[in-house]
Protein backbone atom coordinates (compact mmCIF):
# COMPACT_ATOMS: atom_id res chain seq x y z
CA UNK A 1 0.00 0.00 0.00
CA UNK A 2 1.66 3.09 -0.83
CA UNK A 3 0.60 6.72 -1.34
CA UNK A 4 -0.92 6.79 -5.25
CA UNK A 5 1.41 9.51 -6.86
CA UNK A 6 4.41 7.01 -5.65
CA UNK A 7 2.41 3.87 -6.84
CA UNK A 8 1.63 4.07 -10.54
CA UNK A 9 1.34 7.26 -12.66
CA UNK A 10 -2.00 9.16 -11.49
CA UNK A 11 -2.76 9.66 -15.09
CA UNK A 12 -2.18 6.04 -16.36
CA UNK A 13 -4.92 5.06 -13.68
CA UNK A 14 -6.83 7.68 -15.52
CA UNK A 15 -6.02 7.25 -19.03
CA UNK A 16 -7.67 3.02 -17.95
CA UNK A 17 -10.69 4.55 -17.02
CA UNK A 18 -11.24 7.15 -19.50
CA UNK A 19 -10.63 3.91 -22.65
CA UNK A 20 -12.89 1.78 -20.42
CA UNK A 21 -16.16 1.67 -22.80
CA UNK A 22 -18.04 -1.47 -21.28
CA UNK A 23 -19.56 -1.90 -17.87
CA UNK A 24 -17.21 -4.77 -18.36
CA UNK A 25 -14.42 -2.69 -18.72
CA UNK A 26 -15.14 -1.18 -15.12
CA UNK A 27 -14.56 -4.15 -13.97
CA UNK A 28 -11.37 -4.57 -15.11
CA UNK A 29 -10.73 -1.39 -14.56
CA UNK A 30 -11.49 -2.10 -10.26
CA UNK A 31 -9.23 -4.78 -10.37
CA UNK A 32 -5.78 -3.30 -12.11
CA UNK A 33 -6.72 -0.25 -9.71
CA UNK A 34 -6.39 -2.50 -6.27
CA UNK A 35 -2.96 -3.67 -7.94
CA UNK A 36 -2.32 0.05 -8.97
CA UNK A 37 -3.11 1.04 -4.92
CA UNK A 38 -1.95 -2.03 -3.29
CA UNK A 39 -4.48 -2.51 -1.88
CA UNK A 40 -7.57 -5.37 -0.99
CA UNK A 41 -10.45 -4.15 -2.61
CA UNK A 42 -12.20 -1.39 -4.76
CA UNK A 43 -16.00 -1.63 -4.63
CA UNK A 44 -18.19 0.75 -6.87
CA UNK A 45 -22.08 0.83 -6.09
CA UNK A 46 -24.97 2.91 -7.39
CA UNK A 47 -28.72 3.62 -7.21
CA UNK A 48 -30.34 5.17 -9.81
CA UNK A 49 -33.43 7.66 -8.95
CA UNK A 50 -35.75 5.05 -10.09
CA UNK A 51 -34.29 2.49 -7.74
CA UNK A 52 -31.89 0.39 -10.32
CA UNK A 53 -28.77 -0.96 -9.02
CA UNK A 54 -25.67 -1.12 -10.62
CA UNK A 55 -22.51 -2.79 -8.82
CA UNK A 56 -19.04 -3.42 -9.75
CA UNK A 57 -15.49 -4.28 -7.74
CA UNK A 58 -13.34 -6.63 -6.67
CA UNK A 59 -15.51 -8.55 -3.37
CA UNK A 60 -15.08 -12.09 -3.55
CA UNK A 61 -18.27 -13.68 -4.92
CA UNK A 62 -19.35 -15.88 -2.25
CA UNK A 63 -19.39 -12.85 0.15
CA UNK A 64 -21.50 -10.72 -2.63
CA UNK A 65 -23.62 -13.70 -2.28
CA UNK A 66 -23.75 -13.53 1.65
CA UNK A 67 -24.27 -10.22 1.82
CA UNK A 68 -27.94 -10.60 -0.42
CA UNK A 69 -29.18 -13.61 0.97
CA UNK A 70 -28.54 -12.51 5.18
CA UNK A 71 -30.17 -8.74 4.31
CA UNK A 72 -26.87 -7.18 5.38
CA UNK A 73 -28.15 -4.05 3.67
CA UNK A 74 -30.23 -3.06 6.88
CA UNK A 75 -27.18 -3.30 9.34
CA UNK A 76 -24.08 -2.91 7.26
CA UNK A 77 -22.83 0.55 9.05
CA UNK A 78 -21.23 1.84 5.61
CA UNK A 79 -24.43 1.88 4.20
CA UNK A 80 -26.26 4.12 7.37
CA UNK A 81 -23.53 6.12 7.33
CA UNK A 82 -23.19 7.12 3.49
CA UNK A 83 -26.55 7.16 1.82
CA UNK A 84 -27.60 10.28 0.51
CA UNK A 85 -24.98 11.86 2.26
CA UNK A 86 -21.56 13.39 0.90
CA UNK A 87 -18.57 13.32 3.15
CA UNK A 88 -15.93 11.20 2.68
CA UNK A 89 -15.13 8.54 5.51
CA UNK A 90 -12.79 6.34 7.53
CA UNK A 91 -14.97 3.58 8.57
CA UNK A 92 -13.19 3.32 11.50
CA UNK A 93 -15.57 6.94 12.16
CA UNK A 94 -18.87 4.99 11.93
CA UNK A 95 -20.57 3.22 14.13
CA UNK A 96 -19.25 -0.40 14.95
CA UNK A 97 -20.79 -0.81 18.07
CA UNK A 98 -23.97 -3.12 17.48
CA UNK A 99 -23.51 -6.46 17.81
CA UNK A 100 -25.27 -6.93 14.23
CA UNK A 101 -22.75 -4.78 13.09
CA UNK A 102 -20.09 -6.39 15.13
CA UNK A 103 -21.55 -9.72 13.73
CA UNK A 104 -21.48 -8.29 9.76
CA UNK A 105 -17.61 -7.24 10.21
CA UNK A 106 -16.63 -10.19 11.34
CA UNK A 107 -18.51 -12.71 8.54
CA UNK A 108 -17.19 -10.25 6.39
CA UNK A 109 -13.84 -10.72 7.13
CA UNK A 110 -13.88 -14.55 7.62
CA UNK A 111 -14.87 -14.00 3.79
CA UNK A 112 -11.93 -12.41 2.49
CA UNK A 113 -13.35 -8.09 2.91
CA UNK A 114 -10.59 -6.16 4.65
CA UNK A 115 -11.46 -4.89 7.98
CA UNK A 116 -10.56 -1.08 7.02
CA UNK A 117 -12.51 0.80 4.54
CA UNK A 118 -12.84 4.01 3.06
CA UNK A 119 -15.74 4.98 1.39
CA UNK A 120 -16.78 8.04 -0.76
CA UNK A 121 -20.92 8.81 -1.59
CA UNK A 122 -21.44 10.70 -4.48
CA UNK A 123 -24.23 12.55 -5.69
CA UNK A 124 -25.10 12.24 -9.51
CA UNK A 125 -27.84 13.66 -11.36
CA UNK A 126 -32.00 13.05 -11.11
CA UNK A 127 -31.67 11.78 -7.52
CA UNK A 128 -28.55 8.89 -8.50
CA UNK A 129 -26.29 8.20 -5.65
CA UNK A 130 -23.26 6.08 -5.49
CA UNK A 131 -20.86 4.90 -3.18
CA UNK A 132 -16.95 4.69 -3.99
CA UNK A 133 -14.99 2.39 -1.18
CA UNK A 134 -11.62 1.16 -1.43
CA UNK A 135 -10.85 -1.34 1.39
CA UNK A 136 -8.13 -3.06 2.96
CA UNK A 137 -6.60 -5.30 5.53
CA UNK A 138 -4.10 -3.31 7.78
CA UNK A 139 -3.28 -1.51 11.42
CA UNK A 140 -5.57 1.82 12.20
CA UNK A 141 -2.51 3.96 12.06
CA UNK A 142 -1.36 2.99 8.42
CA UNK A 143 -5.22 3.05 7.33
CA UNK A 144 -5.53 6.59 8.73
CA UNK A 145 -1.97 7.62 6.87
CA UNK A 146 -2.54 6.26 3.22
CA UNK A 147 -6.11 7.81 3.03
CA UNK A 148 -5.05 10.67 4.64
CA UNK A 149 -2.27 11.20 2.22
CA UNK A 150 -4.30 9.83 -0.97
CA UNK A 151 -7.82 11.56 0.00
CA UNK A 152 -7.86 14.52 -2.36
CA UNK A 153 -6.87 11.71 -5.60
CA UNK A 154 -9.28 9.02 -3.91
CA UNK A 155 -12.15 11.76 -4.34
CA UNK A 156 -11.54 12.60 -7.86
CA UNK A 157 -10.95 9.46 -8.50
CA UNK A 158 -14.33 8.35 -7.64
CA UNK A 159 -16.30 11.33 -9.25
CA UNK A 160 -14.25 10.40 -12.46
CA UNK A 161 -15.42 6.74 -12.26
CA UNK A 162 -18.74 7.26 -11.12
CA UNK A 163 -19.21 9.75 -14.28
CA UNK A 164 -17.58 6.92 -16.86
CA UNK A 165 -20.63 4.66 -15.17
CA UNK A 166 -23.10 6.66 -16.25
CA UNK A 167 -21.86 7.50 -19.46
CA UNK A 168 -21.83 3.62 -20.00
CA UNK A 169 -25.31 2.98 -18.39
CA UNK A 170 -27.59 1.51 -21.14
CA UNK A 171 -30.13 3.43 -23.17
CA UNK A 172 -28.06 6.98 -21.64
CA UNK A 173 -27.63 9.32 -23.94
CA UNK A 174 -23.94 10.79 -23.76
CA UNK A 175 -24.06 14.01 -21.78
CA UNK A 176 -22.35 17.03 -23.18
CA UNK A 177 -19.27 18.16 -21.01
CA UNK A 178 -20.11 21.04 -19.22
CA UNK A 179 -18.22 23.92 -21.74
CA UNK A 180 -15.64 25.87 -19.79
CA UNK A 181 -16.37 29.53 -19.75
CA UNK A 182 -13.64 32.26 -21.53
CA UNK A 183 -12.27 32.88 -18.33
CA UNK A 184 -10.97 29.04 -17.43
CA UNK A 185 -9.73 28.74 -21.04
CA UNK A 186 -7.99 31.93 -20.60
CA UNK A 187 -6.34 31.00 -17.41
CA UNK A 188 -5.44 27.35 -19.18
CA UNK A 189 -4.20 29.07 -22.50
CA UNK A 190 -1.94 31.41 -20.45
CA UNK A 191 -0.65 28.58 -18.37
CA UNK A 192 0.23 26.81 -21.14
CA UNK A 193 2.49 28.91 -22.75
CA UNK A 194 4.46 29.43 -19.30
CA UNK A 195 3.17 31.95 -17.47
CA UNK A 196 3.09 30.64 -13.48
CA UNK A 197 0.70 31.61 -11.44
CA UNK A 198 0.65 34.79 -10.40
CA UNK A 199 1.37 36.21 -13.57
CA UNK A 200 -2.21 34.41 -14.91
CA UNK A 201 -3.81 35.87 -12.19
CA UNK A 202 -2.08 39.26 -12.36
CA UNK A 203 -3.29 39.10 -16.32
CA UNK A 204 -6.76 38.42 -15.77
CA UNK A 205 -7.03 41.12 -12.91
CA UNK A 206 -8.29 38.52 -10.42
CA UNK A 207 -6.10 37.41 -7.07
CA UNK A 208 -4.56 33.97 -6.78
CA UNK A 209 -6.80 32.54 -4.67
CA UNK A 210 -9.74 33.43 -7.35
CA UNK A 211 -7.07 31.22 -9.87
CA UNK A 212 -7.17 28.94 -8.17
CA UNK A 213 -10.81 28.55 -8.14
CA UNK A 214 -11.34 28.73 -11.60
CA UNK A 215 -8.35 26.08 -12.30
CA UNK A 216 -9.77 23.62 -9.98
CA UNK A 217 -13.38 24.49 -12.01
CA UNK A 218 -11.72 24.07 -15.41
CA UNK A 219 -9.96 20.76 -13.97
CA UNK A 220 -12.88 19.13 -12.99
CA UNK A 221 -15.08 19.72 -16.29
CA UNK A 222 -11.94 18.49 -18.17
CA UNK A 223 -11.73 14.67 -16.23
CA UNK A 224 -8.19 15.51 -14.88
CA UNK A 225 -6.43 14.81 -11.91
CA UNK A 226 -4.29 18.08 -11.97
CA UNK A 227 -3.86 21.43 -13.68
CA UNK A 228 0.11 20.19 -15.42
CA UNK A 229 -3.06 17.38 -16.84
CA UNK A 230 -5.75 19.70 -16.94
CA UNK A 231 -3.66 22.02 -19.71
CA UNK A 232 -2.48 18.93 -21.52
CA UNK A 233 -6.08 17.72 -22.16
CA UNK A 234 -7.68 21.18 -22.87
CA UNK A 235 -4.68 21.50 -25.29
CA UNK A 236 -5.24 17.64 -27.09
CA UNK A 237 -9.14 18.34 -27.26
CA UNK A 238 -8.16 21.94 -29.02
CA UNK A 239 -10.16 23.71 -26.22
CA UNK A 240 -7.10 25.71 -25.77
CA UNK A 241 -4.38 26.81 -28.30
CA UNK A 242 -1.16 28.22 -28.24
CA UNK B 1 -22.45 24.30 20.71
CA UNK B 2 -22.26 23.13 17.22
CA UNK B 3 -23.95 20.90 15.60
CA UNK B 4 -23.65 19.10 11.87
CA UNK B 5 -26.97 18.03 10.72
CA UNK B 6 -28.20 16.75 7.46
CA UNK B 7 -31.42 17.57 6.07
CA UNK B 8 -32.56 13.88 5.97
CA UNK B 9 -31.85 14.08 9.58
CA UNK B 10 -33.31 17.52 10.69
CA UNK B 11 -36.39 15.58 12.14
CA UNK B 12 -34.67 14.09 15.04
CA UNK B 13 -34.20 17.91 16.13
CA UNK B 14 -37.91 19.25 14.72
CA UNK B 15 -37.61 22.71 17.56
CA UNK B 16 -33.96 23.54 16.24
CA UNK B 17 -35.26 22.67 12.89
CA UNK B 18 -38.08 25.42 12.73
CA UNK B 19 -36.13 28.05 14.68
CA UNK B 20 -33.17 27.55 11.96
CA UNK B 21 -35.69 28.76 9.11
CA UNK B 22 -37.87 31.30 11.41
CA UNK B 23 -34.67 33.06 11.91
CA UNK B 24 -33.75 32.85 8.29
CA UNK B 25 -37.20 34.50 7.82
CA UNK B 26 -36.46 37.32 10.03
CA UNK B 27 -32.42 37.74 8.60
CA UNK B 28 -33.57 37.50 4.73
CA UNK B 29 -36.88 38.96 4.71
CA UNK B 30 -37.58 40.67 8.21
CA UNK B 31 -34.10 42.37 8.41
CA UNK B 32 -32.47 42.30 4.88
CA UNK B 33 -36.33 42.59 2.88
CA UNK B 34 -35.45 40.22 0.55
CA UNK B 35 -38.13 38.93 -1.72
CA UNK B 36 -38.00 35.05 -0.49
CA UNK B 37 -41.24 32.94 -0.04
CA UNK B 38 -42.29 31.67 3.09
CA UNK B 39 -44.46 29.16 4.36
CA UNK B 40 -48.11 29.18 6.13
CA UNK B 41 -45.74 28.66 9.40
CA UNK B 42 -43.56 31.91 8.93
CA UNK B 43 -40.45 29.86 7.93
CA UNK B 44 -38.36 30.37 4.85
CA UNK B 45 -37.48 27.42 3.13
CA UNK B 46 -36.05 27.40 -0.22
CA UNK B 47 -35.50 24.57 -3.27
CA UNK B 48 -32.09 23.88 -2.27
CA UNK B 49 -33.52 22.89 1.52
CA UNK B 50 -34.77 19.92 -0.48
CA UNK B 51 -31.19 18.51 -1.58
CA UNK B 52 -30.24 17.40 1.65
CA UNK B 53 -28.00 19.47 2.56
CA UNK B 54 -25.50 19.98 5.59
CA UNK B 55 -26.66 22.09 8.13
CA UNK B 56 -23.85 23.62 10.36
CA UNK B 57 -26.23 25.09 13.33
CA UNK B 58 -25.00 26.95 16.85
CA UNK B 59 -27.42 25.27 19.21
CA UNK B 60 -27.89 27.74 22.35
CA UNK B 61 -27.17 26.00 26.11
CA UNK B 62 -30.76 26.40 26.31
CA UNK B 63 -31.45 23.97 22.75
CA UNK B 64 -32.16 27.58 20.51
CA UNK B 65 -30.72 28.53 17.26
CA UNK B 66 -27.78 30.45 17.32
CA UNK B 67 -26.68 30.73 13.95
CA UNK B 68 -26.35 28.49 10.94
CA UNK B 69 -25.35 27.73 7.41
CA UNK B 70 -26.21 25.58 4.12
CA UNK B 71 -23.29 23.31 2.56
CA UNK B 72 -23.77 21.52 -0.81
CA UNK B 73 -21.23 19.93 -2.91
CA UNK B 74 -20.51 21.62 -5.68
CA UNK B 75 -21.03 18.85 -8.36
CA UNK B 76 -24.89 19.11 -8.05
CA UNK B 77 -27.09 22.13 -8.39
CA UNK B 78 -26.02 25.16 -6.76
CA UNK B 79 -27.60 28.77 -5.92
CA UNK B 80 -24.01 30.17 -7.21
CA UNK B 81 -24.51 28.45 -10.45
CA UNK B 82 -27.79 29.14 -10.83
CA UNK B 83 -28.60 32.33 -9.79
CA UNK B 84 -25.09 33.97 -9.67
CA UNK B 85 -23.36 33.02 -12.38
CA UNK B 86 -22.87 36.81 -13.44
CA UNK B 87 -20.51 37.41 -10.45
CA UNK B 88 -18.37 34.36 -10.93
CA UNK B 89 -17.21 35.96 -14.51
CA UNK B 90 -19.33 33.42 -15.89
CA UNK B 91 -17.32 30.31 -14.46
CA UNK B 92 -19.16 27.45 -13.41
CA UNK B 93 -17.65 26.49 -9.80
CA UNK B 94 -17.85 22.95 -9.73
CA UNK B 95 -15.60 20.17 -8.00
CA UNK B 96 -15.72 17.90 -5.23
CA UNK B 97 -13.19 19.70 -4.09
CA UNK B 98 -15.43 22.63 -3.77
CA UNK B 99 -18.69 23.01 -1.58
CA UNK B 100 -21.01 25.96 -1.64
CA UNK B 101 -21.80 27.48 1.37
CA UNK B 102 -25.23 29.87 1.90
CA UNK B 103 -27.92 30.75 3.84
CA UNK B 104 -25.54 31.83 6.28
CA UNK B 105 -27.77 33.76 9.26
CA UNK B 106 -27.51 34.71 12.66
CA UNK B 107 -30.34 34.92 15.23
CA UNK B 108 -31.36 38.34 16.30
CA UNK B 109 -29.16 39.04 19.15
CA UNK B 110 -26.71 36.12 18.94
CA UNK B 111 -23.37 36.67 20.75
CA UNK B 112 -20.62 37.90 18.80
CA UNK B 113 -18.91 34.56 19.19
CA UNK B 114 -21.81 32.70 17.11
CA UNK B 115 -20.40 33.55 13.40
CA UNK B 116 -16.84 32.78 14.78
CA UNK B 117 -17.91 28.93 15.88
CA UNK B 118 -19.92 28.67 12.95
CA UNK B 119 -16.61 29.16 11.06
CA UNK B 120 -14.55 27.56 12.97
CA UNK B 121 -16.70 24.70 11.86
CA UNK B 122 -16.02 25.43 8.49
CA UNK B 123 -12.82 25.14 8.73
CA UNK B 124 -13.23 21.52 10.65
CA UNK B 125 -15.33 20.59 7.42
CA UNK B 126 -12.75 21.49 5.19
CA UNK B 127 -10.12 19.68 7.14
CA UNK B 128 -11.75 16.66 8.32
CA UNK B 129 -13.50 16.03 4.82
CA UNK B 130 -10.99 17.56 1.82
CA UNK B 131 -12.74 20.35 0.90
CA UNK B 132 -10.33 22.69 -0.22
CA UNK B 133 -12.35 25.82 -1.11
CA UNK B 134 -16.08 27.21 -0.28
CA UNK B 135 -18.17 29.60 -2.82
CA UNK B 136 -20.15 31.11 -0.71
CA UNK B 137 -23.22 33.96 -0.97
CA UNK B 138 -23.89 36.53 1.21
CA UNK B 139 -25.52 39.72 2.57
CA UNK B 140 -23.41 43.13 3.14
CA UNK B 141 -23.51 42.67 6.48
CA UNK B 142 -21.83 39.51 6.30
CA UNK B 143 -18.81 41.12 4.94
CA UNK B 144 -18.19 43.22 7.82
CA UNK B 145 -19.13 40.22 10.46
CA UNK B 146 -16.10 38.12 8.75
CA UNK B 147 -13.72 40.41 8.86
CA UNK B 148 -14.25 41.23 12.40
CA UNK B 149 -13.80 37.35 13.53
CA UNK B 150 -10.88 37.17 10.67
CA UNK B 151 -12.42 35.26 8.31
CA UNK B 152 -12.85 37.60 5.28
CA UNK B 153 -13.79 36.15 1.71
CA UNK B 154 -12.05 36.52 -1.52
CA UNK B 155 -15.33 38.76 -2.82
CA UNK B 156 -15.71 37.72 -6.31
CA UNK B 157 -18.44 39.87 -6.97
CA UNK B 158 -21.14 41.65 -5.69
CA UNK B 159 -24.60 43.03 -7.05
CA UNK B 160 -27.25 45.61 -5.57
CA UNK B 161 -27.17 47.74 -3.22
CA UNK B 162 -27.77 48.69 0.61
CA UNK B 163 -29.97 45.40 2.04
CA UNK B 164 -30.12 44.31 -1.13
CA UNK B 165 -26.48 43.63 -1.57
CA UNK B 166 -25.26 40.76 -2.00
CA UNK B 167 -21.52 39.04 -2.93
CA UNK B 168 -20.35 36.24 -3.93
CA UNK B 169 -16.65 34.95 -2.25
CA UNK B 170 -14.11 32.29 -1.46
CA UNK B 171 -12.52 30.97 1.52
CA UNK B 172 -9.96 28.27 1.80
CA UNK B 173 -8.36 26.57 4.91
CA UNK B 174 -5.47 28.14 6.30
CA UNK B 175 -3.74 26.85 9.81
CA UNK B 176 -3.48 30.88 10.84
CA UNK B 177 -6.64 32.05 9.48
CA UNK B 178 -8.19 28.82 11.66
CA UNK B 179 -6.48 30.30 14.83
CA UNK B 180 -7.60 33.54 14.47
CA UNK B 181 -11.42 32.31 14.07
CA UNK B 182 -11.23 29.88 17.21
CA UNK B 183 -9.52 33.25 18.93
CA UNK B 184 -12.61 35.08 18.20
CA UNK B 185 -15.09 32.49 18.90
CA UNK B 186 -13.35 31.82 22.09
CA UNK B 187 -13.13 28.25 21.43
CA UNK B 188 -10.45 26.00 21.94
CA UNK B 189 -9.82 24.29 19.05
CA UNK B 190 -9.99 20.44 20.73
CA UNK B 191 -13.77 21.90 21.86
CA UNK B 192 -14.25 22.31 17.85
CA UNK B 193 -12.80 19.62 16.87
CA UNK B 194 -14.63 17.33 20.00
CA UNK B 195 -18.35 19.02 18.05
CA UNK B 196 -16.78 17.41 14.99
CA UNK B 197 -16.32 14.35 15.79
CA UNK B 198 -19.26 14.08 17.77
CA UNK B 199 -21.11 14.62 14.79
CA UNK B 200 -19.01 12.49 12.27
CA UNK B 201 -16.83 9.58 14.55
CA UNK B 202 -13.45 9.76 15.40
CA UNK B 203 -10.85 8.87 13.07
CA UNK B 204 -7.92 6.84 14.48
CA UNK B 205 -4.59 9.19 14.99
CA UNK B 206 -2.13 8.30 13.34
CA UNK B 207 0.76 8.51 14.54
CA UNK B 208 3.65 9.42 12.31
CA UNK B 209 6.26 9.41 14.84
CA UNK B 210 5.57 5.87 15.40
CA UNK B 211 5.66 4.65 12.14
Amino acid sequence: MGYISSVASIERILNGLESADAHDDLQAFSERLCTDLGISHVVYHWVSGSGDQYGCGTYPASWVARYVEKGYLRVDPVVQGCYQRFHPVNWKQLDWSSRAARAFLADAVAHGVGNQGFSIPIRGPNGQFALFTINHSCDDNHWEMFTTESRRDLILLAHFFNDKALQLQPGRKPRDATPLSPREVDALTFLAVGYNRAQVADALSISEHTLRVYIESARHKLGAMNTTHAVAKALQRGIIVV
Amino acid sequence: MIRYIYGQDLHTRPALRDAMFRDRAAQFVGRLGWDLPLTAEGLEIDQYDALNPLYVIWETPKGGHGGSMRLLPTTGRTMVIDHFLHLTDGVRIESPLIWECTRFCLSEGAHPGVAAGLMLAGGEVMRGFGVEHFVGVFDARMVRIYRRIGASPEVLGTSGSGRAQVSVGLWDFTVEAQARVAASAGIAPETSRRWFETAFGTAPQSCVAAA
